[in-house]
């Protein structure tokens, strides 16, 4: 009843354009947003940041980051975790190396390097197309999985082959490290998060954004209107690995504080994220976001139910939690192949006619 | 002179290897040919199958560990041994079984929808096969006998030692799948040429639309090839499961065959096989001479190691930049 634009009167270019045109859509964003910032900090314990909200928050950011490029630009990536990896090694050398510079400056520093690897590896795009590509991204998957195994230069020559971040702080809360709060980490992972979305959420409405769309929907016809095949999909790429590498660095620093590289960037986070990006909606930011929240809260929900309720053995509820969530991946590109964000479209399209149909 | 011989036995060790590559990668061509789909499952199947066909040999009950979890029991096998042979036929009837299920419960719902949705929904599909074998037999890992030869062939060892002076190593059980995967690719070949259904089955390749306007059921030819895609995996677990036991990592030979796939292009079926021999000879040749100190060491200064895991993907990727459908590939022909 009050969620429709009428009555909700524009009178300048700038007000119709905005990303929430809906005033009921602008309030509960509002209201989410001082919901994440004023009160979940004072509420988190370690369960729900390690469990739900950091692993939630984290994989929005590197499933915006894909969706930049396989939604909006088209170009099929298997390469996320290899890229996160990236940004995660690049970040520790970074931390290790200059102590006395502030970690968010190490992660963004990160999230660029990343980039320069994502658009080296994304040059072959200009030739390749298709599932080719997808393949070939692959080839940065295993190579840099094996180059950060093999080369000891990248973890600092440790015996054990893992990284493990030091201690650093922002504003004088340590973000990084054993001593860290869970809100302190909450705090950082969502202001990145929130930087992500927002900057991922313009450029795509801007002109770079609608040359990725146009290279995505046919690169010929776009070559012909003036489309530079070569920056729009570098560009991409670029964009997108800086995303999943700031991800990376943040999964690694911030949430898992010691990781092992096979074991933390191999190939099934590649999938885990590109999954993200499908079953959240190609080509939409709350897709990204919705994406994550379902692939990170299905394992938990599942956990909980099949070992905690039913008290089958654990590794049991694995195997069939990997049945169920694969059915389910089936089931929902049976039902809805264009994801959840199409299916939030479809709610709120009802919505705007409710309570009145026709 | 030494270092060309271990050389020519890593060679040909390499050929073989990519034999084992090329069985796979056929599996893939063959479901990519007739339905457009690549199948990322292939991998998975091959695992399934020589999971299923290890449980069936020795009388395992099926979902034991589930029945036990779920009712307090402890069955665990029905006590018997079933025959080798009888068995294989088994497990291509639960082959079968898998792709009837699939066409009907997933492929059935997805026609017409994009290639990248497919590919997702093998993705799927693959998880989905993993957890079930895993609940049906037990997820540890599990011998896999058929009465293939195994060890190294002493014959060969001989001869070549008479001849050289040095005895060349080769597994007993690679020639055996070098002349194993020989016979399946010539029955296919000739399934594909000579007989009224492989016939139809090019003909659904070529065009989906024209082939059911003359009658032939896409159905009945995607059911079809995804048993024959069943039983090339069923071929290929049993020869990686009788190397390596039969277990979670045999499912990532998938991942070794993408490249191979690249390299030969995605619809040809010579091209799976040449694509197999060049990377199977590349990347045990590649790490041969970098991880040798007098090689690389001499030339380069530095040795490396355990390249076998991205070689082939850089390889394909870089044949790739000059030939972008692969070697026996259609050619791309784009249109606006």
């Amino acid at each position: 009843m009050f969620y429709r634009e009428a009555g909700d009167f524009k009178t300048s270019y700038r007000d119709d354009g905005q990303t929430f045109p809906i005033k009921l859509d602008r309030i509960g964003y509002y209201a989410i947003l001082a919901i994440a910032v004023l009160v979940i900090p004072f509420v988190i314990n370690d369960y729900w940041a390690s469990a739900v909200l950091l692993p939630f928050l984290i994989y929005a950011i590197a499933s915006i980051g894909l969706n930049i490029l396989v939604g909006y630009a088209g170009q099929v990536s298997l390469g996320t975790g290899g890229f996160m990896a990236v940004g995660a090694f690049a970040v520790y050398k970074l931390m290790t190396a200059f102590p006395e510079i502030s970690v968010v400056i190490h992660i963004l520093l990160a999230g660029g390097i990343t980039a320069l690897v994502g658009i080296a590896f994304g040059l072959p795009s200009l030739r390749i197309k298709g599932f080719y590509l997808a393949v070939a991204t692959l080839a940065a998957q295993f190579f840099l999985v094996w180059l950060f195994n093999k080369v000891p230069w990248f973890y600092n020559y440790s015996a054990s082959g893992q990284i493990n971040s030091p201690e650093r702080t922002v504003l004088g809360w340590a973000v990084t490290g054993p001593a860290a709060s869970p809100s302190a980490k909450y705090l950082i992972c969502l202001a990145f998060v929130f930087m992500a979305a927002w900057v991922a959420r313009n450029l795509t409405r801007g002109m770079v954004g609608r040359k990725w769309m146009a290279i995505r929907d046919m690169d010929i016809a776009a070559e012909i209107i003036g489309v530079n095949p070569l920056t729009a999909k570098l560009t991409a790429f670029g964009v997108s690995s800086f995303f999943i590498g700031i991800a990376g660095a943040l999964l690694f620093a911030v949430y898992l504080g010691a990781a092992e590289v096979t074991e933390a960037f191999g190939i099934n986070k590649s999938f885990l994220v590109l999954f993200m990006v499908i079953i959240g909606g190609l080509g939409s930011i709350f897709g990204s976001f919705a994406g994550a929240a379902f692939l990170v809260l299905l394992p938990v929900f599942l956990k909980n139910l099949l070992v905690g309720t039913l008290g089958w053995p654990t590794d049991l509820a694995a195997h069939i939690e990997l049945m169920i969530v694969g059915a389910l991946i089936i089931f929902f590109l049976i039902v809805e192949p264009h994801g959840l964000a199409r299916l939030w479209r479809l709610v709120k399209e009802k919505l705007r006619l409710w309570p009145f149909p026709h | 002179m030494d270092q060309l011989l271990y050389g020519s036995e890593v060679l040909i060790n390499g050929l073989m290897t990519g034999v084992m590559y090329s069985l796979v990668a056929l599996g893939f061509v063959l479901i990519y040919k007739a339905s457009g789909v690549f199948n990322y499952a292939q991998g998975v199947m091959a695992l399934f199958a020589a999971l299923t066909l290890v449980g069936i040999m020795e009388g395992q009950v099926p979902f034991a560990h589930l029945i036990n979890a779920m009712f307090g029991t402890h069955v665990e096998s029905f006590g018997w041994n079933v025959p080798a042979l009888l068995a294989i036929l088994l497990t291509a009837g639960v082959m079968v079984l898998l792709a009837i299920l699939i066409e009907k419960l997933v492929l059935q719902h997805l026609v017409g929808q994009e290639p990248i949705i497919l590919f997702m929904a093998t993705i799927g599909l693959a998880y989905f096969l993993e957890g079930l074998g895993d609940v049906m037999w037990g997820a540890d890992v599990k011998t896999l006998d058929v009465g293939l030869p195994q060890g190294i062939s002493e014959s060969i060892e001989q001869a070549t030692n008479d001849w050289f002076g040095y005895g060349f190593f080769i597994d007993r059980l690679d020639i055996w799948a070098t002349i194993i995967a020989a016979i399946l690719v010539a029955a296919l070949v000739a399934f594909s040429q000579y007989t009224k259904q492989g016939r139809a089955m090019r003909a659904v390749a070529d065009d989906h639309q024209a082939a059911l306007s003359v009658g032939i059921s896409l159905q009945f030819i995607w059911i079809m090839v995804w048993s024959i895609a069943g039983f090339v995996a069923l071929v290929a677990g049993i020869m990686w499961g009788t190397k390596s036991g039969v277990q979670f990592s045999l499912s990532l030979i998938a991942l070794k065959a993408l490249p191979v796939l690249m390299l030969g292009g995605f619809t040809s079926i010579p091209g799976a096989i040449v694509g197999g021999l060049i990377i199977g000879v590349g990347e045990k040749l590649f790490e041969f001479i970098m991880s040798s100190p007098d090689l690389a060491g001499s030339w380069f200064g530095f040795t490396i190691s355990a390249t076998e895991n991205w070689f082939a993907y850089v390889l394909a990727l870089m044949f790739l930049v000059f030939r972008p459908q692969g070697l026996f590939g259609e050619r791309i022909i784009e249109r606006v």
